[in-house]
């Protein structure tokens, strides 16, 4: 079963309300960059940016961030294939910034935990904020959004795909499978 | 975690030779390498991913660079690493290729990366050990990871293999850079041509699908990329040249050879270079030259391979 949780315009709304929430909250903009993490929290950074743009007439920069190489479930196995590792690019300096980290959903907590790590590799950031599009609980590590675009209670057993125009052709989000 | 786990994975569990790798892995592994190359620019150089793993290298013949590159490339992944050179060794004393690697294994390493002057010497190892097998130059077989980061080399200035003409030139018979080389760019499909005088010329090279010549002008004419190999004095015990100085004004690469290649032709060498034998200084320092950015390319490809290598495949 698959249920419909965002459509195209809902979804451009809730990115608009999250931008204003981020420009409510620091009163300059220009120290601000974004960390977007592959693959579905560069398009949503990069979005909130450009709204940004709009609300304050300022450009926070948007970085992409791979975090395969922290995971913690990396050679765990003896074997088994090895996840996809993709480029990462912060093309500023992240030392004294404050830091808007991005991610379509947020659930264990475990790729929040890994980008916190390959940020820190990087430089120390004056401040890391979360901010995601959809939090569905369950988490694994003491982690907490700073920028909740839904909260959606789920099951274990449910899956939620997040889908933008730029990786998949559309905008929308569902969640897949029964309610437990 | 996000949706976008998508499995990359060698078939082998060893890297043996490029003969072994089908384009799509050695794709995934240029792909990979790209990722791994911008770790080597930041300011902490270091990734987590190979945390407690532990590389030994092994190596049987002298090596400076390719030691060096998968050294810095395993730290640069976090494994615990262990240099074994065997001049430092018990073979010294005595002892097999099999008992050396036995006593090794019996601490447990998760890969040997391997240099031995016999061809085949990692294929037998893989059969008689436990750990990944990474192949750092056998004899004249192979030299994989060579090959791989000049295909990596020239697809960050070209953009693609497939296509380019590639000419390569110097000591054909004792080159196992050269063996990787040719499986390598005629699997994604480039067009190469092998020079040399024909002494150097290995009988049935054509069955690689490559154009033999002994003129330098026909090789480079219209190449996209030119490959410089070393002049392996210490492998020729018998005369295959009259004098270096006649090698060099027959097959040296100068100026007005280079000349006749595509106006971006760049410049390669797998190292190290025999200045005024198989190549000019002129040539080698060269805008167009992209020697030292193999050097560089190779801690990233070498990060590539040994990363898709630890996680493997069941096999």
């Amino acid at each position: 079963m698959t249920t419909l949780v965002m459509d195209a315009s809902r979804m451009a709304r809730t990115i608009a309300r999250i931008a204003h929430e981020i420009a409510e909250r620091h009163r300059s903009l220009e120290t601000l960059a974004f960390a977007g993490v592959r693959t579905r929290g560069v398009p949503l950074a990069q979005r909130i940016s450009r709204q940004l743009a709009e609300i304050g007439g300022v450009e926070v920069p948007v970085g992409m961030l791979d975090i395969t190489l922290y995971r913690d479930d990396l050679m765990r196995q003896p074997v088994g294939p090895q996840p996809l590792v993709r480029r990462t690019e912060i093309p500023f300096s992240i030392d004294d910034r404050r830091i808007l980290l991005v991610d379509d959903v947020l659930y264990t907590g475990r790729t929040v935990r890994a980008a916190l790590d390959a940020l820190i590799d990087f430089g120390r950031p004056k401040a890391i904020h979360l901010v995601v599009l959809v939090d569905r609980g369950h988490r694994e590590l003491p982690v907490k959004a700073d920028y909740v675009g839904k909260n959606l209670p789920t099951s274990l057993e449910q899956s939620v795909q997040v889908r933008f125009v730029e990786t998949d052709g559309v905008d929308e989000v569902t969640l897949q499978g029964e309610a437990s | 975690m996000s949706t976008t786990n998508e499995p990359a994975t060698l078939r082998g569990k060893h890297l043996l030779g490029i003969a072994d790798l089908t384009p799509e892995e050695i794709v995934l592994i240029l792909d990979t390498a790209d990722a791994m190359k911008e770790v080597g620019s930041r300011a902490i150089k270091k990734v987590p991913a190979l945390r407690g793993r532990t590389v030994v290298n092994l190596f049987f013949e002298p090596s400076t660079r390719t030691r060096t590159s998968f050294e810095i490339a395993e730290k640069r992944l976090s494994a615990d690493t262990l240099n074994l050179a065997v001049a430092s060794s018990s073979v010294v004393k005595g002892e097999s290729l099999a008992d050396t690697v036995h006593n090794i294994e019996a601490m447990s390493p998760d890969m040997i990366v391997m240099r031995h002057a016999s061809s085949g010497a990692c294929e037998f190892l893989s059969r008689i050990c436990k750990s990944r097998i990474v192949n750092a130059g056998d004899g004249m077989h192979e030299h994989p990871t060579q090959a791989l980061l000049d295909a990596y080399t020239i697809r960050s200035h070209k953009g693609r293999i497939a296509g380019l003409k590639v000419a390569i030139l110097g000591d054909l018979l004792h080159s196992r850079v050269l063996r990787s080389n040719l499986l390598l760019l005629r699997k994604l499909g480039a067009e190469v041509w092998v020079c040399g005088p024909p002494t150097l010329m290995p009988p049935g090279i054509e069955r690689y699908g490559v154009h033999p010549t002994t003129s330098v002008d026909d090789a480079v004419r219209d190449a996209d990329v030119v490959m410089m190999l070393r002049i392996q004095l210490e492998r020729m015990q018998g005369l295959f040249f009259p004098s270096l100085r006649e090698y060099f004004s027959v097959f040296g690469m100068t100026p007005e050879r280079v000349a006749l290649a595509t106006p971006d032709a760049i410049i390669m060498h797998p190292g190290p270079m025999n200045r005024g034998v198989e190549i000019d200084s002129a040539v080698a320092d060269a805008p167009n030259s992209v020697i030292l950015e193999q050097v560089s390319n190779g801690v990233a490809v070498r990060m590539a391979v040994l990363y898709l290598l630890a996680g493997g495949s069941e096999a």
